[in-house]
């Protein structure tokens, strides 16, 4: 592995430099500017998510080994599973007239 | 189920089992993904039912709250150092940083702890309201998670000093530290959904 | 803490002091049946410490079939309260908790075990392995089981049951209006079987996709192992739903929270959405593994190959898919918005496409086949005009709108019956008696299953047949009575009638166990159905290694390509190396116990000894990571000597169908 022989890790370092950027920006978006909630929200999420594929694929090693393919599918079915819940719960539960 | 060692490969997926396990293991945060899904699923329905308690705003300290995400990042930069030392078979750096990624979380978990002492003195306890709850349960998950996973690690280590680097440890050391990512990739949705949003609005 | 030792035994009810002394009596024969023929190291070393997945689906089977009982006495305690207009056998609150019981029994104890007991036995055994890819982890899955169903079995005795039903709905399931102890049965007892099944679930995944025999590819695996793999998905994407919202139940009951109260701010249908999230896959969970399973009976008795394999596997992951995606319609009626409605009517809708390609399927299957009426065959058959019906009275209940006429009436008990039952219990029975011979060694008697099949299906139909009229009619469910005016009583009866049928029909299934357990011919061979699966290819009883020599696979129904092209290889003595396999384990058994003692205690929410307890479990965990057991080598003579006592056994051998 070509990965074992390198004495810097230089793809943790650009990574863990791009987390802290997007932490910061989501920061820097969520409070120092007067965009409508939704937008905030929806820029703020997408940041999240770029760093969790970011913490995927930079540190978690989730692009090697003989089962990435069975890794992917794993993580994008969970992944949907999860947007089910939460978009599910939260339209289901607020979008009737009992509320 | 045979032990054949394949060397070619990194040490912690050189046997069947390992490669069985760390595939074991993905499918387990798959699991966990549901899991915190459905807290944030729950966050999301009642984390405006504050039923006449305090608020998000009268309650979250941005600067507190960024402490502990750079506390929780950079131990994950440092638990991807070790296995990096790791697959270039320094034991030694491997130790320090994995010793580093534990004071780390040591520092995330106390600043927690401190921050729910906080709020309870306030009078914001898991009892006040539906938001408090779910508060109380998702952020309390998220840090019994790292708590159980520096107990983890220990043991690891206390193998690691025993044992040295074999296919099994390192297939172990693989496998917490993926937790590790794990957890910091949670709580980067914690920060954003529960934190950053609620201080927004 | 105050403990109130008063209210620790359930008293009162002659029917509840009879299961206690009961209870006390079957304890202490065991114990002393054990000791007197010097049972105990034979039980612990063959079976309580045991990581052999066929072991442990013969013990998953072994629950299953015990608590089925428990959940079918509750069930008869039901038709029996009902048979006549304002019947006083059982009171209000007895009833309550009896069709509490039933459905959470038959449910999570009954059929999950049966079915993930089918599962571990068979699935190995179909991919060409060894064992399954976590075998401690098997074990502790199933010890976990156990000691979840055995929580919830005691609540009836010691404590009091849980009574807001298998759902347990808020308000009602709160500690405002259960104030007692007996729904922290329902939350502690289904989280620790939970945790068991959602490792079941992990460990199937991963022996399916890497575990698999050379040549094996996943479009020639068999369809029962398809199934299982599906299942196992839903498994690991649904129950950590579960187990967040039975936490959160917990949380609410014993430390106050404010999740699912009217006060706090709290919102009781959110319980709903997240029991439904997570227990619609439930379905699916059930009946997939039991699709698999008439699949592979159909085509061994059609003696054709699976019509529509790649449909069949495109079916089944659609409905994995879709059945995260329909779980509204459990609760059409709390007042959602007309699109949320409407999205989950099409979703539900939707359902009915796969499977009714996998009805069709079967039926093409058996299209010009040579059909042997064997009796696992005839619980193949029975199978699809009964789920038809169940399925299409599903389709009626998923319209939004008409679900207002339907919801809590008898109608939607008949439905869930119908598919329940013919879909999940019948593929069980065609399971029991297809595989019994590979569990055992013996054919479980065919004119005795003739009996239990005719008498279970009949009484089947008598028994929810007519709850369908009595349901259009207006009679709700979970009611312990009516009144004479309503007219129900003629339906009622007659319900009540078909129930004992039923359960004539069961015991005649444990009479059958009993008869062919003692009488059976032990002289058959591996193979008495002529069947198209690895399975088949090795020795029945299954020898512990399961194979000696990996076979190779090249299509699919590999077995009977192999004997159609004599390509059975005999023995070689010279192919033959030494087998590894994994060590056996007290920790999984120890586990399970600790977890039973931490969840009793939590249920009496003594917090603290729950506190004290749960060290033990960590005890476990830190045992198990120091534990570097490596497993241990079966060695050739051993394995020289196991095969040929089999493979030469020559004439004289009598098939069952040739």
């Amino acid at each position: 592995m070509e990965k074992t022989t390198k004495s810097f890790p230089i793809s943790h370092v650009i990574g863990f430099f791009m987390s802290l950027l997007l932490t910061f920006g989501a920061a820097w978006v969520a409070l120092q500017t007067s965009l409508p909630m939704n937008t905030i929200i929806w820029i703020i999420g997408s940041l999240a998510v770029t760093q969790a594929a970011l913490q995927l694929y930079m540190f978690m090693h989730m692009n090697e080994g003989e089962d990435k393919a069975a890794l992917t599918i794993n993580i994008l079915y969970a992944a949907f599973i999860a947007v089910v819940i939460v978009a599910g719960s939260i339209w289901v539960m607020f979008s009737g007239h009992s509320h | 189920m045979s032990a054949k060692i394949d060397t070619a490969l990194p040490l912690e997926y050189q046997t069947e089992q390992n490669r069985m396990n760390i595939l074991g293991f993905w499918i387990f945060l798959g699991a966990e993904i549901v899991l915190f899904a459905t807290l944030f699923g729950v966050y999301g329905v009642l984390g405006h039912r504050h039923a006449g308690g305090p608020m998000q705003q009268d309650l979250f300290i941005i600067k507190d709250v960024m402490i502990q995400t750079m506390l929780l990042l950079t131990s994950s930069f440092t638990m991807g150092i070790a296995i990096f030392e790791m697959r270039r078979h320094q034991l030694k750096g491997m130790l320090v940083w994995l010793v580093i990624t534990l004071l780390l979380g040591g520092g995330f978990l106390y600043m927690e702890i401190q921050e729910f002492t906080h709020y309870v003195h306030q009078g914001a306890t898991m009892q006040t309201s539906a938001f408090l709850s779910s508060f109380f349960v998702l952020l309390g998950t998220h840090g019994l998670h790292v708590t159980l996973g520096i107990g983890w690690a220990v043991l690891l280590i206390i193998q690691l000093l025993q044992r040295g680097l074999t296919p099994v440890t390192a297939r172990k050391t693989f496998i917490i530290g993926l937790y590790w990512h794990f957890l910091d990739v949670v709580w980067i949705f914690i920060f954003t959904f529960v934190y950053l949003a609620g201080l927004v609005s | 803490m105050g403990i109130n030792w008063s209210e620790f035994f359930v008293t009162g009810d002659p029917l509840i002091l009879a299961s206690q002394i009961a209870i006390v009596l079957t304890s202490v024969g065991a114990v002393a049946a054990l000791t007197y023929f010097k049972k105990w190291k034979w039980l612990w070393k063959d079976w309580l410490t045991t990581v052999d997945h066929k072991k442990i689906g013969i013990l998953y089977i072994l629950v299953g079939i015990l608590m089925f009982f428990r959940g079918g006495v509750d069930g008869l305690m039901m038709r029996a309260q009902t048979s006549v207009p304002e019947n006083t056998f059982l009171d209000a609150q007895h009833y309550n908790e009896v069709f509490t019981t039933h459905g959470v029994v038959m449910i999570l104890f009954v059929a999950m075990p049966l079915l993930i007991g089918v599962m571990n036995f068979v699935v190995p055994l179909q991919i060409g392995a060894r064992d399954v890819a976590f075998p401690q982890l098997n074990a502790l899955s199933f010890w976990l089981t156990f000691s979840g169903a055995m929580l919830f079995n005691i609540s009836f005795v010691i404590g009091g049951s849980p009574d807001a039903g298998w759902t347990s709905y808020f308000p009602l399931a709160g500690k405002e209006f259960s104030p007692g102890i007996g729904n922290n049965f329902y939350a502690v007892a289904l989280q620790i079987a939970g945790a068991g099944t959602l490792m079941s679930g992990i460990n199937f995944v991963v022996t399916i996709l890497k575990m698999r025999i050379k040549g094996m590819t996943m479009l020639k695996m068999p369809m029962f192992t398809w199934t299982s793999f599906i299942t196992s998905i839903i498994i690991v994407a649904s129950f950590p739903i579960f187990t967040v919202a039975l936490a959160l139940m917990t949380f609410d009951r014993i430390f106050g929270t404010h999740f699912f109260t009217i006060s706090g701010g709290g919102m009781d249908m959110l319980w709903a959405n997240l029991f439904w999230l997570w227990g619609h896959p439930e379905v699916y969970i059930v009946v997939l593994p039991a699709f698999g399973i008439l699949s592979e009976v159909i085509s061994t008795f059609a003696r054709k190959t699976l019509y529509g394999y790649k449909s069949m596997v495109i079916s089944i992951t659609l409905i994995a898919v879709l059945s995260m995606l329909v779980w509204v319609h459990h609760f059409f009626t709390m007042g959602n918005s007309s699109a949320a409605n409407s999205f989950f009517s099409i979703t539900t809708m939707m359902i009915a496409i796969p499977t009714g390609v996998k009805v069709f399927n079967w039926l093409f299957t058996m299209r010009k086949g040579r059909i042997k009426f064997t009796t696992a065959m005839l619980w193949a058959l029975a199978f699809v005009p009964n789920f038809v019906i169940g399925g299409v009275t599903g389709v009626m209940l998923a319209m939004a709108a008409a679900d207002y006429q339907y919801h809590n009436t008898l109608f939607l008990v008949a439905h869930f019956h119908y598919v329940l039952i013919p879909g999940v219990v019948f593929p069980l029975f065609a399971a029991f008696y297809y595989w019994w011979p590979k569990m055992f060694g013996y054919i479980l008697n065919e004119k005795i299953g003739k009996w239990h099949f005719w008498l279970f299906t009949i009484g089947f139909n008598l028994t929810f047949m007519p709850m369908f009229f009595l349901g259009l009619d207006g009679a709700v469910r979970r009611a312990y009575t009516y009144s004479e005016e309503t007219g129900f009583g003629p339906l009622m009866l007659t319900s009540a009638i078909g129930a004992i049928i039923l359960a004539a029909g069961f015991a005649v299934l444990v009479y059958n166990i009993y008869w062919s357990a003692r009488y059976a011919d032990r002289n058959i061979s591996n193979d008495p159905w002529d069947a198209r699966t690895l399975e088949w290819a090795t020795a029945s009883p299954v020898q512990h290694y399961n194979f000696a020599v990996l076979p190779e696979v090249k299509s699919l129904d590999a077995f009977w390509h192999m004997k159609k092209n004599n390509e059975i290889k005999t023995l070689n003595e010279d192919e033959i190396e030494e087998i590894h396999m994994p060590s056996n384990t007290w920790i999984p058994f120890y586990m399970g116990n600790v977890f039973l003692v931490a969840g009793f205690f939590l249920v009496f929410e003594w917090t603290i000894a729950a506190a004290i307890a749960s060290i033990g479990i960590f005890a476990g965990l830190i045992f198990r990571s120091f534990d570097y057991d490596e497993g241990f080598h079966v060695h050739k003579d051993e394995i020289i000597k196991t095969e040929s006592s089999w493979r030469n056994v020559g004439k004289g051998v009598k098939n069952h169908v040739s």
